[in-house]
């Protein structure tokens, strides 16, 4: 945890939060807690639909308008509350201290505006350049990205770009303002696996050169572990465990990271059969009682009709498992 | 694909659509019954006296060489004398259309000068006060009848609270300027003849405002549309992410894309517009094209009736045309890929 020392930038304590649909409230998060230090790499980690996205997205107020209610918990992002907010003074803070990097590289750029137009154009909102200057910036920051003919690409459209290309693209823009955290929101999901390594190093790379803090939205756990130096594993709207990659790794502690571990080939012993976790994401609207791994869990017992909380069971790590929970007591 | 050879191939497929215009008009003028002959030389005429007019006006030629020389007349611009008004064709349509142009372009402008904005805000605040109003607009635009709507916006604003006129395109004692265009606002103004400028402007207020509004409702309903869609794009989210501001995103992102699925609908309004106007100026009493075709059909007026077929149509694929040189300019996708 070497880079785990500076100012916590984003603090999130027991965040809840549902979205209102005419079945239902559906119950997103159910008291998340989540902090990121400036500098270092987090991975937040778990299936679709276990919260990931939402979290992040609630805590720079990126979710759409209307259908999200936060019911509990709090968020500090450097130090003030995004609930509280104006909507000028989130301008300020999005793009400016933190950024994010979306999914889906395809239509995450204007169709009918020049990539150069649309650099410069985030890069002259928050610092004072004249346009030739914010253009040299521009054209470094795609070098950076080891676009070989920036000046090229400045004048491209966004279709005339293959999806890494454009993915490049919207990480230079994500780091133009020196911001001191990004959210990069499963990055590489949508691109060709040759070029996912590239993308993930590039944002590694320019993350450790410049100590900007990123956090590592993502399904895999495979790439997780290459590039953070902590990692959170969230389970249906709650972090089921948490503490350094490493450490997590090595003996995984709940048993949902367990069974995720299991289902990477190649981390375990080679040629077996690939493992799946039986069962579904409980349903969100009726969320059952207790722990909400309890039906696909191989440990689960009685116990697990409570709530398991997020407890320390090592120096380096957190779980909410009551197993765990207990064998740690135990120790 | 440049914007110089897509033109060169639009007006050479021009050409074709022409003749096949040429061809219906010309078959159809000659298949419905009456003989224009006995409408010019009157019920009592002779039989020698209805034979001299047939042969004056060609009509006792072979019908295949009648339309050789329809061709030929059309090659050289020439559409043929009116039957009713004794002239060339050509010249009561240079004299005409420029009123009706003025009335439907300046229509247009207002359709789309309150149209865009109000579509854009109706998405921008949905389900918002704006919006509601909005929706009544259009529809009321939509369901209401121009000769309705027309009467009535005269017996509201010239009859009972006279501050508009309703008909004509001048105040009586102000002359016409100098034809230059035939568009009134623009020859008072090279004239410097404010008063004429002032008249036509307020002659044109009711009229083109009857037109625009039913032209309003559609283009407020595929604005709001588009730009709901647009404001749901990704790289709307991504333009949020980076902070940039409400303003920007909205008049440099998404208006501007959401405009493009709306250009289509501009040019069918258009030619809407124009052939809208065949009522609006006959309720207004505005002189234009649309009275000249109505006196025209009413005395079986064929080589006028025929000439505006081949204007019209000319007019409405160059206007198709105009929407796709837009797309173009808008669009670099289809600017660069063609």
């Amino acid at each position: 945890m070497s880079a785990a020392q500076g100012d916590i930038l984003l603090d999130i304590d027991d965040l809840s939060l549902e979205f209102r649909t005419f079945r239902g409230p559906v119950k997103a998060l159910n008291g998340i807690s989540l902090n990121v230090r400036a500098g270092e790499i987090v991975g937040v980690v778990g299936e679709s639909g276990c919260g990931k996205s939402v979290t992040m997205m609630a805590a720079t107020r990126l979710l759409p308008k209307g259908g999200a209610h936060i019911t509990g918990g709090a968020v500090r992002l450097f130090g003030s509350d995004p609930m509280k907010l104006s909507e000028r003074e989130l301008q300020h803070v999005r793009g400016r201290q933190v950024s994010t990097i979306f999914q889906e590289p395809m239509n995450a750029l204007n169709p009918t505006r020049r990539i150069g137009e649309q650099v410069i154009e985030v890069i002259r909102r928050h610092q004072r350049l004249s346009s030739a200057a914010a253009r040299q910036k521009a054209i470094g920051l795609l070098r950076d990205m080891l676009i070989s003919e920036p000046e090229r690409i400045m004048q491209a459209y966004p279709f005339e770009l293959s999806g890494g290309m454009r993915q490049r693209v919207l990480i230079a823009m994500a780091f133009s303002c020196e911001p001191k955290l990004i959210i990069a929101d499963e990055p590489t999901t949508a691109l060709d696996v040759t070029v996912q390594a590239l993308i993930l190093s590039l944002i590694r790379q320019k993350a450790v050169s410049t100590g900007t803090a990123v956090v590592f939205i993502s399904h895999d756990m495979a790439v997780v572990s290459q590039l953070c130096d902590r990692l959170y594993v969230l389970y249906a709207g709650r972090v089921a465990e948490s503490g350094a990659t490493a450490a997590v790794l090595a003996a995984p502690a709940h048993p949902y990271t367990r069974a995720l571990i299991r289902c990477l080939p190649g981390l375990a012993a080679p040629k077996r059969p690939l493992e799946q976790i039986p069962g579904t994401l409980p349903d969100m609207l009726n969320p059952p009682a207790g722990c909400l791994f309890r039906a696909r869990c191989r440990e689960a017992d009685e116990r697990c009709i409570e709530v398991p909380p997020l407890s320390p069971i090592d120096p380096a790590r957190r779980a909410a498992c009551w197993r765990r929970i207990e064998e740690a007591e135990a120790a | 694909m440049s914007l110089l050879s897509t033109i060169l191939r639009r007006l050479v497929l021009l050409v074709f659509v022409v003749a096949g215009v040429a061809i219906v008009t010309f078959t159809i003028s000659h298949l419905i019954p009456g003989d224009p002959a006995q409408m010019i030389a009157g019920d009592k005429a002779s039989a020698e006296t209805l034979a001299h007019v047939r042969q004056e006006l060609g009509l006792d030629k072979p019908v295949t060489q009648q339309f050789v020389i329809y061709v030929k007349q059309l090659l050289s611009g020439d559409l043929g004398n009116s039957l009713r008004t004794r002239r060339p064709v050509a010249t009561d349509i240079a004299l005409f259309l420029p009123a009706t142009l003025e009335l439907g372009i300046t229509a247009l402008l207002m359709a789309i000068l309150i149209g865009v904005p109000l579509g854009a805000l109706s998405a921008i605040y949905k389900d918002g006060p704006v919006d509601q109003a909005a929706r009544v607009v259009s529809v009321a635009g939509i369901s209401m009848p121009v000769f309705w709507f027309g009467l009535a916006l005269i017996i509201v604003f010239y009859v009972k609270i006279p501050i508009l006129p309703g008909s004509a395109r001048l105040d009586l004692g102000i002359t016409a300027p100098p034809r230059m265009t035939g568009f009134f606002l623009i020859d008072s103004l090279v004239a410097g003849d404010l008063a004429a400028f002032r008249s036509t402007l307020y002659h044109l207020v009711l009229p083109a405002f009857v037109l625009a509004f039913a032209n309003l409702g559609i283009i407020t309903r595929q604005i709001r549309a588009s730009m709901l869609d647009v404001l749901q794009e990704d790289y709307v989210r991504t333009a949020r992410a980076n902070g940039l501001s409400r303003s920007t995103i909205i008049l440099r992102h998404a208006l501007p894309n959401a405009l493009i699925p709306s250009v289509t609908l501009l040019g069918l309004a258009f030619g809407d517009l124009l052939y809208g106007a065949v009522l609006t100026e006959t309720i207004f009493a505005w002189p234009g094209m649309g009275s000249y075709v109505v006196s025209s059909i009413q005395t079986l007026d064929f080589p006028a009736i025929m000439g505006f077929t081949v204007v019209a149509s000319l007019g409405y694929v160059l206007i198709n045309l105009a929407v796709d040189l837009t797309y173009m300019v808008l669009d670099p996708q289809i600017r660069e890929l063609g």
